[in-house]
């Protein structure tokens, strides 16, 4: 049970609010397909124990900005280094405006079987504050002709909280997405990040954040509406109809191995956790001078414990007492406790047996909740 | 003893005081290069980060001159209003002085008040221009300005810079020169001054002092004049950079003593030492005891810790002889201490000593002064906390302590420093003119309000240039009111002030609106009130956090969220719980901080 995941460090344009790593120059991108699959090569043994993977997952960046051929080039590698299970989830992240036909049917015969497809809002004025590259017709146009061409599993990205824009608009979007039939969304809160366009603008008092009762209307509003529709709240941000959860992004959740290649991605192991360096040049350089540019820690008793409140209560699998309890003192133990009974009574956590899960109003403060049982020195 | 000379250093921060000590002692060989260490003379770590002396130091220095043998005794002072007492007992063990000034920046006003205290004990001045290798360098301006203020001859100025080691055996040559050897009777009862003591684990207290007549031998029995308490020298000596005995310590020269004193507190600087067998008539005069000026509580974070905070308070103490506490209780922080302290930037050393030396995190409550509350029953109560103040049906009237400030500034400062002396309650009681440029003023003011920020201000307002020196008046009659800070409706006794009538309402106000800032939203709305007794002045609320969740958690997510949260939950380990409320460590101190 493992999975990988590959960076595409390249964009059209700059979003206003991404702070991921990415290039708008595509310069160096036929250097950066060799040098991927050569950090494949050199990571081969990287995943404990030589696991069969369940997933494999381009990110980026803009992976459908990618040519078939240089896919195919990336897939082949895993494929001969790697045992890939027959029915493993192969996901793209893909931007509206490169999804055309040929494109998608190359995409679907390359074996992509999930598309994964950053829409953030269906309407125009909303994607130019956000500086997106496509339409809201682009953007309906292309999970349309996604399912034409077979794919079965499509999961689109949808935006709230963005300053300005009313509950009543923010309902629109939740109604077109349904309305696009989708088995998977993932909508999230929009966060100032310190090194982007919004966030130069917001330290310049240009931009105003929404109000966090605003943006906690907007997240009810949105689970209401999707449950109401069938849809699983299986994590913090995302929501799927049943057999439709995505299977890599889990395996973050659920502390599984994974592989992650490219600049500025990140490796687990079950023990440590590591990052390639995030600058392009600097990547293709090391790997091809045979070095993975990574640095990395390992993770203390301590880190495992607060990783796996981290990333378990964020789902509807919980986190495991059990599980946790093993990489505690009795004293950080006793104090970890106090803290659950108190989340537990004032009705934000509840405790099922061994499993400790977010109650639906917990949802909102998860991350005050997790401060409170974090375990420090 | 006429090969004896004592001397210290005026400067002002930055000019190149302890740069120039350091250049001296290799000159002299009293240090060799390998041991050099920048700023030897500062020995406290906090004070070689901050570039300040806390404490004073002494260093003796071999030097031979035109086929004699000198002995140069260096007296470091502190630089600072809160030492100021110390500053004038270690000027007092001197005969000269040399007044270092920065060749591109000229006089600074802190050095003014230090020098006319030098002026004041007759000490010899010998004025150097420092820093004269910088590319800004303006002597002959600078020379100007030191002419007008001392009234020496333009080649009494010597030209140095102690970086690149110029002129530095021309201020050796001077300081043997010029300045006067000490006088005094060998054959009289020993009369010596203590001006600083040292404490050291293993041999208790080392007492530094000057001989002003007689001798003091090793196996002497001595009496401390203002203590009144005797002990045997078990060990004299001078000091060299190590401490090292001799047989006795003559008149005019400096040296230490040790005879196993284990308190600090027992050493009084500016107090006399005399032996018990042939006491001399009279003290040196100018002792005063060093009385704490400010008041505040220090806490321990967590309750448990209380025993931990006594230990390390009891150890500071014994190096810090102008610390006095007594334990004491507040209903919203729990068992802690009630400090005294020379000043704010003493109760700043005190608290960051803690928790370098001890690692202790601790709460320090808003500072006050000691105030005297007369009841209806004509009963005087000493306050030095809000909370001893006697419920207002019982109170007749307060009377808070009055000081003179004496303040030396440029002319153009003036109408700044007016306006905010008058603010603060001041009273203008002189403006005399010292030069056409240099304005003295002098005000009487509450010390309330010159304890906090005052300085701070001063020096923001005159642009460096306006030197502080103040002295007790007595006590006086003021319309004070206790403001208390209600959060949820529950009163916190930390954070409660003392504050005068006609300035609650906008104070009130003001700490209601910092206290805002400072909260951190909870999960339920926090109301900030402000009250004097049951009536409420001023009001502020804090929003319950409706939301507070990380949109994305991925592979590379994960780390740095679980960073970000290990972070904000030790911040909040300096929290403490007030019913339901967190309280930052910051907020106690939020007072402060109301004009920012």
């Amino acid at each position: 049970m493992a999975g990988i995941y590959i960076h595409i460090p390249y964009c059209k344009q700059a979003c206003y609010y991404c702070d991921f790593h990415f290039s708008t120059s595509q310069r160096t991108l036929p250097a950066m397909i060799d040098a991927i699959c050569q950090e494949l090569n050199l990571q081969k043994d990287y995943l404990p124990g030589k696991p069969s993977l369940q997933s494999i997952y381009f990110g980026g960046g803009t992976p459908s900005l990618l040519s078939p051929l240089h896919l195919e080039r990336i897939l082949n590698t895993i494929y001969k280094l790697h045992h890939v299970e027959t029915d493993a989830e192969v996901t793209l992240e893909a931007n509206p405006d490169d999804l055309s036909l040929e494109k998608l049917q190359s995409f679907y015969q390359l074996g992509i079987n999930r598309l994964s497809i950053g829409i953030q809002s269906f309407q125009d004025d909303v994607l130019r504050q956000l500086h997106r590259a496509h339409s809201a017709k682009q953007a309906i146009e292309a999970v349309r002709q996604a399912q034409a061409v077979g794919f079965r599993h499509i999961s689109i990205d949808l935006i709230y909280g963005i300053p300005g824009v009313s509950h009543n608009r923010w309902l629109k979007d939740i109604e077109q997405a349904l309305a696009l039939q989708v088995g998977h969304i993932s909508a999230y809160c929009l966060t100032i990040e310190e090194k982007t366009v919004f966030g130069r603008w917001y330290q310049k008092g240009k931009l105003t954040p929404t109000d966090d009762a605003v943006a906690a209307a907007q997240m009810a509003l949105l689970i209401e509406r999707l449950e109401a529709a069938g849809f699983v709240h299986y994590e913090i941000s995302n929501f799927a109809l049943p057999g439709q959860f995505a299977r890599h992004n889990s395996s973050y959740w659920k502390q599984l191995p994974y592989l992650g290649v490219g600049p500025a991605a990140h490796s687990y192991d079950g023990h440590s956790r590591q990052a390639n360096i995030a600058n392009n040049a600097l990547y293709i350089k090391s790997i091809a001078a045979g070095k993975v540019p990574a640095q990395g820690e390992v993770l203390s008793p301590q880190d495992h414990a607060n990783e796996l409140l981290l990333t378990g209560l964020r789902t509807i699998w919980g986190c495991s007492l059990s599980r946790i309890r093993q990489y505690l003192t009795p004293r950080q133990w006793d104090g970890l406790q106090q803290e659950i009974a108190r989340y537990v009574a004032e009705g934000y956590l509840q405790l099922e047996n061994d499993t400790l899960r977010l109650t639906k109003k917990g949802k909102f403060i998860a991350d005050s909740i997790l401060e409170a049982l974090f375990v420090v020195d | 003893m006429k090969n004896i000379r004592n001397f210290c250093i005026i400067a002002h921060i930055d000019h190149g005081k302890s740069t120039l000590a350091d250049r001296l002692l290799e000159y002299t060989q009293t240090v060799d290069q390998r041991k050099m260490q920048a700023q030897v003379l500062d020995s406290m770590d906090l004070e070689r980060e901050r570039g300040i002396t806390i404490k004073s130091h002494a260093i003796q220095m071999k030097y031979n001159y035109k086929g004699e043998t000198y002995i140069l005794n260096l007296i470091d002072t502190p630089g600072h209003v809160d030492f100021s007492y110390e500053v004038s007992r270690s000027i007092a063990a001197c005969e000269g002085a040399l007044l270092v000034v920065d060749a591109a920046q000229g006089i600074e006003a802190q050095t003014i008040s230090n020098l006319y205290l030098a002026i004041e004990h007759d000490l010899e001045i010998i004025p150097v221009i420092n820093k004269i290798d910088l590319p800004a360098a303006n002597p002959e301006v600078v020379g100007d300005e030191i002419i007008d203020l001392i009234g020496c001859k333009r080649e009494d100025i010597i030209l140095a810079s102690a970086k690149e080691g110029i002129g530095i055996e021309e201020i050796l040559q001077a300081v043997v020169e010029r300045i006067p050897a000490p006088e005094g009777d060998p054959n009289a009862p020993l009369q010596a001054l203590i001006f600083d003591s040292v404490f050291n684990p293993y041999r208790g207290v080392e007492v530094i002092f000057r001989v002003y007549n007689g001798r003091i031998r090793k196996g002497d029995k001595v009496k401390f004049w203002a203590t009144g308490r005797e002990y045997e020298v078990e060990e004299v000596g001078i000091l060299r950079l190590d401490k090292e005995p001799r047989d006795y310590i003559d008149t005019g020269d400096v040296g230490y003593l040790v005879s196993g004193i284990k308190q600090a507190k027992e050493v009084k600087v500016g107090d006399t030492i005399t032996t018990v067998s042939k006491p001399c008539d009279a003290p040196i005069k100018g002792f005063k005891e060093v009385k704490p000026m400010v008041f505040a509580g220090i806490y321990p974070v967590e309750n448990s810790e209380f025993e931990d905070l006594r230990e390390a308070m009891e150890k500071l103490q014994l190096n810090d002889a102008a610390l006095v506490w007594e334990p004491e209780t507040s209903a919203a922080l729990g068992f802690g201490f009630r400090c005294g302290f020379l000043g704010m930037l003493h109760m700043e050393i005190v608290q960051e000593r803690l928790e370098r030396e001890f690692d202790m995190t601790v709460i320090t409550t808003v500072p006050s002064v000691k105030y005297h509350a007369y009841t209806t029953g004509g009963k005087m109560i000493e306050v030095s906390a809000p909370s001893e103040m006697p419920d207002p049906a019982m109170l007749d009237h307060i009377e808070e302590p009055f000081v003179k400030v004496q303040i030396i500034t440029k002319a153009e400062f003036v109408g700044n420093i007016m306006t905010l002396c008058l603010e603060r309650r001041g009273v203008l009681k002189q403006q005399n003119y010292l030069t056409t440029d240099r304005v003295e003023l002098v005000f009487e003011m509450p010390l309330a309000e010159i304890i906090f920020d005052f300085f701070d201000k001063l020096k923001t307002i005159s642009r460096g240039y306006a030197s502080l020196d103040y002295e007790f008046l007595g006590y006086r009659e003021s319309k004070l009111v206790k403001l208390d800070i209600l959060l949820n409706g529950e009163r916190v006794d930390a954070l409660s002030a003392i504050v005068h009538r006609d300035k609650a309402y906008d104070w009130g106000k003001r700490l209601c609106e910092k206290l805002k800032e400072l909260l951190p939203r909870q999960q339920f709305e926090i109301a900030i009130q402000a009250a004097i007794g049951t009536k409420v002045i001023a009001r502020e609320t804090v929003k319950a956090l409706r939301k507070n969740v990380l949109a994305k958690c991925y592979g590379g997510d994960i780390t740095r969220k679980r960073k970000l949260l290990e972070k904000q939950k030790k911040g909040k380990k300096r929290m403490r719980q007030i019913g339901k409320v967190e309280v930052p460590q910051e907020a106690f101190m939020a007072v402060l901080k109301l004009d920012q």
